[in-house]
């Protein structure tokens, strides 16, 4: 049951051969047994997860169930979920309960998914290893002194956990890509304006974008069909038709230009990584697609540029924790300005201090120029990049992270070092495009890697087709980590 | 143009964050790495480029300016550290 695919799990609800209720308990045991160890969620609320499959239950014998009603899935805690906890990760949230639902939740709640709980993340989604959340780190399954990646590293454990049957995630710089990578499942990032932001934290706005984090493409595919839509609360949501993706997922891939950047293949990439990502393109040969050299040549700019960017956006976006309205305020403090500083030290971690540091410094009068609109101005220069690669091919492939998931504590102090580890994925959160990475085999000490697909914008169910195709042909994705997968 | 302490400090002052000395000088420390990382920037010829603010290029959705909200405020109040008769309390700003 637990290595059902999403569509196996509601061909059984749909059937009776199982409920929701009994499905929701399997998880709930299971998170109970390996959750102590993994950390992978921060908050469950077991009474109200069954209360919902009861509720998926009734739906389902009345025959009005839809494809994801009755399935447990978990939550990133970035999202707002009415009467659950939502901590962002932060001790500025500790005790935060939402008054009301995300757009991506109340999606889910129509649907008549079961929300199993909130999982483990980087702090307000900063960080590349999962080692920045206040409710400590999160382990990964496949190697328990592993990190899970970041930020959405405890939705990355859950799944590859088989703590719950799919789950969300979100993308700043790679949030979803690079732990699915590092856990070995699937995982996409959707079109910037695709998947509504309302009532999920903001990190830095005009990069954040929700996104499906799951075992295969399938699953991805029948996630993004609940998650994506117009929405009017979000003032970049996009007004375009629904989509259907699944429609393509059965096409043949013969004909598909798969573009290979030349600097995603150079000097810093691990040579376990490179081989992985590299047979996998040898299968793609195979199921048809042709080959493409193209170049991405101010890509190297990416990560520069992203920290400038997305520490200026989050200092905006996280001066509404004032400990006024919401959030942790300080016990003792005398005047007004010694509340605000008070409260946000004590509530605030140290990577997210450091970037909101750094977004005040370049945001600051005499450097506004000199940082942030340079970095807008190479922002564009990246974009381009792109739009000129998708003239000559269809999709674009390569590593999703340079190494296999490195030690907890390994990058320790520097913050540099962290920052380079999302060298592959950055850009395409600066251009706005959809990526995704899924499993392509396993590196030198046995850990995951994955092969990143980016696609030209709104393109994701074509990507989620040559994923799909890719799932079939080979089984990387079926693999489990022993001793939690039985 | 390199960071100083000095500068560590009035950013620490305009985000509204307390800092120990120790704490100034670790930031100044990583902050000047991260500089150094986004100095590479300088180098790259940007004349005639026009800023990207945003992934996708859209203008701001308008709508009418009508009341489309319910009031919530004791639930959105439940929230908050200290509240009296529907007003956020916070220290004495005016004498």
């Amino acid at each position: 049951m637990i290595n059902s695919s999403l569509k196996q799990l509601s061909s059984q609800l749909k059937a009776r051969k199982i409920s929701s209720v009994e499905l929701t308990q399997l998880y709930l045991d299971r998170i109970n047994q390996f959750n102590p160890d993994l950390n992978a969620y921060i908050t469950l609320n077991a009474e109200t997860s069954l209360a919902q499959a009861r509720d998926a239950d009734a739906r389902l014998a009345q025959g009005k169930g839809e494809v994801l009603t009755g399935i447990p899935f978990a939550q990133k805690d970035i999202f707002c979920a009415k009467g659950w906890r939502t901590t962002c990760g932060s001790k500025m949230l500790e005790t935060f309960i939402s008054p009301y639902d995300a757009h991506v939740i109340s999606q889910f709640n129509e649907a008549g998914a079961v929300n199993l709980g909130k999982t483990n993340m980087d702090e307000f989604a900063m960080g590349s290893s999962n080692e920045t959340s206040y409710f400590g780190k999160v382990k990964n399954p496949w190697n328990r002194n592993a990190v899970p990646g970041g930020s959405s590293g405890g939705t990355a454990a859950a799944v590859a956990g088989r703590l719950c049957a799919a789950a969300t995630g979100t993308d700043t710089g790679g949030s979803i890509r690079q732990p699915a990578a590092l856990c070995g499942i699937s995982g996409l990032k959707p079109t910037y304006g695709v998947v509504s932001r309302y009532g999920m934290i903001a990190f830095a706005s005009s990069l954040d974008q929700a996104g499906p984090m799951a075992r295969s493409a399938e699953d991805l595919a029948l996630m993004m069909n609940v998650m994506a839509g117009f929405d009017k609360r979000d003032s970049t949501s996009l007004q375009r038709d629904k989509e259907d993706y699944t429609r393509s997922l059965e096409q043949p891939l013969k004909g598909l230009r798969i573009g290979l950047p030349k600097e995603f293949f150079g000097e810093g990439l691990s040579a376990d990584v490179g081989k992985a990502v590299e047979a996998a393109i040898a299968e793609y040969k195979k199921l048809g697609a042709t080959i493409v050299d193209i170049s991405l040549p101010n890509s190297r700019l990416s990560i520069p540029v992203y920290y400038v960017l997305a520490p200026a956006e989050a200092s905006s976006n996280l001066s509404r924790f004032d400990g006024v309205r919401y959030g942790h305020r300080a016990k003792e403090y005398g005047d007004l300005a010694e509340m605000y500083e008070k409260s946000r030290s004590e509530g605030f971690g140290e990577e997210v201090k450091r970037r909101i540091m750094i977004g005040t410094y370049v945001l600051s009068h005499g450097y506004y120029d000199a940082y942030y609109l340079k970095a807008q101005k190479i922002r564009r220069l990246i974009a381009q990049d792109f739009v000129e690669a998708y003239k000559h091919c269809d999709v674009i492939m390569g590593p999703t992270s340079p190494t296999t998931a490195f030690n907890l504590g390994e990058k320790g102090d520097d913050p540099v070092q962290m920052y380079l580890s999302d060298i592959y994925t950055i850009a395409v959160n600066l251009a706005g495009l959809p990526g995704m990475s899924i499993p392509c085999g396993f590196g030198a000490k046995g850990m995951p890697v994955g092969l990143q697909i980016i696609g030209n914008y709104f393109d994701e169910a074509r990507m989620l087709n040559v994923a799909h195709q890719y799932q079939l042909a080979t089984d990387h994705h079926t693999r489990a980590p022993q001793q939690i997968a039985l | 143009m390199s960071l100083t302490t000095d500068d560590v400090k009035k950013v620490a002052r305009l985000a509204r964050l307390a800092m120990t000395e120790t704490e100034i000088q670790a930031a100044h420390t990583q902050m000047s790495s991260i500089f150094g990382l986004i100095a590479e920037m300088q180098a790259v010829d940007t004349a005639g480029v026009a800023p990207m603010a945003h992934a996708q290029e859209l203008g701001q959705r308008l709508r009418e300016d009508i009341v489309c909200e319910t009031n919530q405020r004791e639930l959105f109040q439940s929230v908050a550290p200290q509240v009296e008769r529907g007003l956020y309390l916070v220290p004495q700003v005016i004498e």
